[in-house]
């Protein structure tokens, strides 16, 4: 069997979903393969924020430019994709961090982002389950969080219902305008789209990008127990250290009243299976934080594998070594906020026009000359 | 001394007496109400009886979600039903 | 501090309390581990006429050595050879040698329209809240499903007051009375006991007949039965309703042990696939109190190392039994009975999930994906087994999703109770897991 198509989309996690809407929103032939369901991969084990983070400009950018089109969106999300801007606190401990707040209140306001300065007071006022005393917070009210597997099967539904075709294969080989899948089916494209996470690398040789494995644990529910999404500030610097295994205190509420409890990275770690010290440590940290959160029940521990790329944005846009294929993966931890504009941005760079933002920051081809070979 | 044979709890603030050796779960039933509500609002009572469906979870003494049906009644207790 | 003991036993049903007793008699360190707030397990349940093996069971488990853990429930195995189980708000970490693994079963819940109506239970459930208490005297009772509870439940209801309404078995007579009879041990009582009961009920047992919904206000009122072509309805305080018995799997399935056919595989000295470890009891196979009695023994033994002695019991297991042991207990069920669940019929209890919204997916890993159901605190014990005999859906593939916690535990237990304390305790900044001993 063969088909000839103006793009194919391999992966229907949140970024691949997301693709394939916006292909079809601009009357592209579109195909997407996906093995396993859709939502699946990172997109089902995250946390489901979206988060305006500045660890560099260009991932300020970013993720700013996709957290309004999330806040575009979001009154025509059904409610099984429970939507709620619950906005994020970022949590300071002492004067030191507190100073930070300011100066990312600073860089936040420069982008066009919205804050506000809590002090203690105001911050236990508006929490009162985080310990006391703490310096303060920065709070983001137009941060919010979703269920990414209902988004991702929300932007696929949609896709489809405007002609996408989904094929549920396994993809044998995708390169040189050819989509092999597992029963024979070839698809022709010009365009092929890698969305396929942190099993980019199968199909693609010599991609910069590791698996990143996260932790997380979600408790029964307790509606109100927290209002916002909340950060420590060191979360940052948990999430952009290379090398070392950590953990972040990281807790967010779904709108079902239950709390995702995270976060915590490591390399190198290929067995999907809970580490037993990595729950430990993340637990005692959010402990530390919350201190009643040690009584609440937690029902199920997960983990994940983010696609974790040497300078932390995203693949997106034309990967050199193949006139035909194109990457949006790489995305760790921001997957769910940056999906809309990664869309956004590599269909602009499909049609040949220029995205809302300078697409420059997250081209593949950065890393031309330093790829890996097998 | 010997343990008295009755036990007085508050169920939802309304005092009732049981026999001791009762679980929770059985005076909730007494007191007559359903021991939760389900996530859509139906009134739900205990199915199981044995800690597997968590039907019975109730406040007791303050800590919520626990299986009264695996929860002997004490003298004294406060029980909550959401 | 981990304590530690030779032989761990998990269960305190009839398997457990003689592997534990078994054990403990040669001089073995035993350690027993249950969750309910006393020793018996479903079938020995207390509060009732208790049958002599159970009294006798009882007594010596409480004139034994064995170091008793009542009330807590095993959630996770954290480190090799080490349980962690879950009491009242604490947690403790077990050591052991051997371990055995006698974790009964449970019922077998099936959806029909209006089950999730208050007072719908299920058999043992009905039996086990009014051994827990509930006043039963002068309720209208019906009893309905399949499986060896059924005629128990409404013979013991009935000696307490009940007036049983109707006894509903699905299957047929000829299968009814004989299995079930084994199943509840002491063969010759029990049939004497079923015959009383059909003296007593005689009419009122409907073979071939089960329940088509439920209705009421704010709780059940009438039940609607079917048998053949014939449909009719009967008002009733409390229905208890249960398919049949789903042995407990998820702790054999998290230590690694291989389950084939629904069942854990034993060898005759009831030796799992894992050495160390033993199975005893239901989630061998769902074979009924005498057999568990024996298997725990013979576990027992073997865990204490007293070969000779398991090898008698294990041949004399043989020999009353038969080779076949294991039952599986979806053969048992009619498929008549998957018609009636409508598509508003809920599912998934935990969060509200109908059949509709469930069966739309390709399987249970994508339908909990997206619907929810089975992510509940019931982690699946309730609706994955509905879902398995509704659509299909592959048992296995239901277990392969077994992680700990095994059960909803404390978010403090997931930490190292007693060891580490983390540097993220006090004020230091994120980035290192750098923990500290202790002690």
């Amino acid at each position: 069997m063969t088909g000839s198509w103006d793009v194919v989309i391999v992966g229907a996690g949140i970024v691949g979903a997301a693709c394939a809407f916006e292909c079809v929103s601009r009357g592209m032939r579109t195909a997407v393969v996906e093995a396993n369901g859709i939502g699946g991969g990172a997109t089902a084990a995250g946390m489901g924020h979206i988060v305006v983070m500045d660890d560099s400009s260009a991932q300020l950018a970013l993720t700013h430019y996709s957290q309004t089109l999330w806040q575009q969106v979001s009154a025509v999300l059904p409610a099984n994709v429970e939507y709620e801007q619950c906005g994020t606190l970022w949590v300071a401990t002492d004067d030191e961090e507190m100073q930070e707040v300011h100066r990312k209140r600073e860089v936040y306001a420069a982008a066009g982002v919205a804050t506000e300065i809590l002090d203690g007071r105001m911050l236990a006022d508006t929490e009162p389950q985080l310990r006391r005393p703490l310096a303060g917070a920065l709070l983001v009210p137009s941060d919010a969080v979703l269920y990414p597997p209902c988004a991702a099967g929300y932007l696929m539904a949609e896709a489809r219902r405007h002609g996408a075709q989904f094929y549920r294969r396994k993809v044998r080989s995708a390169h040189s305008g050819k989509v092999r899948l597992d029963d024979g089916t070839q698809l022709h494209s010009k365009r092929i789209v890698i969305a396929s996470g942190a099993d980019a690398c199968e199909l693609v040789a010599g991609l910069p990008i590791k698996k990143r494995k996260g932790h997380l644990v979600i408790t029964d529910r307790y509606p109100g127990f927290v209002r916002h999404q909340l950060v420590e500030l060191g979360y940052l610097k948990s999430a952009h250290s290379s090398t070392a295994d950590s953990v972040a205190f990281n807790v967010q509420p779904r709108k079902t009243g239950q709390l995702l409890i995270g976060s915590s990275r490591q390399y190198g770690a290929e067995d999907a299976a809970a580490n037993q010290h990595t729950v430990a440590a993340m637990t005692a940290r959010a402990q530390w934080y919350l201190p009643k959160i040690g009584e609440l029940s937690a029902i199920r521990v997960w983990t994940g594998f983010r696609a974790a790329t040497p300078d932390k944005l995203p693949l997106i846009g034309h990967w050199p070594e193949d006139d035909s294929l194109f990457l949006a993966t790489g995305h760790e931890g921001l997957g769910i906020t940056t999906s809309l504009g990664t869309a956004r941005i590599l269909v602009d760079t499909l049609e040949g026009a220029e995205p809302s933002i300078p697409g420059a920051p997250y081209l593949p081809g950065r890393f031309a000359g330093s790829v890996v070979r097998a | 001394m010997p343990e008295p044979a009755s036990l007085h709890l508050l169920v939802n603030d309304v005092p009732i007496t049981v026999s001791r050796g009762t679980t929770v779960a059985s005076a909730i039933l007494i007191a007559g109400i359903p021991t939760r509500q389900s996530v859509s609002g139906e009134a739900r009572g205990p199915l199981c009886g044995m800690g597997i469906c968590f039907e019975c979870r109730a406040t007791i003494d303050g800590v919520r979600h626990q299986r009264s049906c695996q929860v002997l009644c004490a003298e004294e207790m406060e029980v909550r039903t959401s | 501090m981990t304590e530690h003991f030779d032989i761990l036993v998990v269960g305190a049903g009839p398997a457990g309390i003689a592997a534990a007793v078994t054990a403990a008699a040669t001089g073995e360190r035993v350690g027993l581990v249950d969750d309910n707030p006393a020793a018996g397990g479903q079938i020995w349940r207390s509060g009732a006429a208790q049958s002599t093996a159970a009294r006798t069971w009882l007594e010596r488990l409480a004139a034994s050595p064995v170091a008793r853990f009542q009330g807590w429930r095993v959630v996770d195995s954290p480190s090799r050879c080490v349980l962690r189980a879950e009491g009242n708000r604490v947690c403790r970490d077990l050591g052991y040698e051997q371990l055995v693994l006698a974790t009964g079963a449970r019922e077998r819940f099936l959806p029909f329209p209006g089950w999730t109506l208050p007072n719908v239970m299920g058999a043992g459930g009905l039996d086990a809240m009014v051994r827990g208490g509930l006043p039963i005297a002068g309720k209208r009772v019906v009893v309905a499903g399949t499986g060896p509870l059924l005629l128990a439940v409404a013979a013991h209801l009935a000696h307490r007051g009940a007036r049983i309404v109707a006894i509903c078995e699905q299957a047929s007579l000829g299968r009814f009375l004989p299995f079930f009879a084994s199943l509840l041990g002491e063969p010759v009582k029990v049939m004497q006991g079923i015959e009383y009961a059909l003296s007593t009920f005689g009419s009122k047992i409907y073979t071939g007949c089960w329940p088509v919904a439920v209705s009421g206000q704010e709780k059940l009122e009438t039940v609607t039965l079917r048998r053949g072509g014939r449909q009719w309805e009967e008002r009733c305080d409390y229905l208890a309703c249960g398919f049949h018995l789903v042995p407990n799997l998820e702790l054999p399935a998290l230590m690694g042990c291989r389950i084939d056919n629904g069942f854990v595989v034993v060898d005759d000295r009831q030796q799992s696939s894992i050495a160390g470890i033993f199975c005893a009891g239901e989630p061998t196979g769902i074979g009924g109190v005498e057999i568990a009695l024996l298997e725990g023994e013979i576990a027992g033994l073997a865990a204490a190392g007293k070969l000779d002695a398991a090898n008698k019991l294990a041949l004399r297991r043989r020999r009353r039994f038969g080779f076949v042991r294991a039952l599986t207990a979806v053969t048992e069920l009619d498929p008549r009975l998957k018609q009636f669940v409508t598509d508003s019929t809920l599912v998934c209890r935990c969060e509200d999930v109908s059949f509709a919204r469930i069966r739309e997916h390709a399987s249970w890993r994508e339908a909990k994906l997206h619907t929810r159901c089975g992510m509940g605190p019931c982690q699946g014990r309730v609706c994955g087994a509905a879902a398995e005999f509704l659509l299909g859906w592959d048992a296995g593939s239901i277990l392969s999703s077994v992680r700990p916690p095994i059960y909803p535990v404390l978010v403090s237990s997931l930490g190292d109770p007693d060891k580490l304390v983390y540097e993220g305790n006090s004020l230091a900044p994120a980035g290192g897991l750098t923990p500290k001993e202790t002690e």
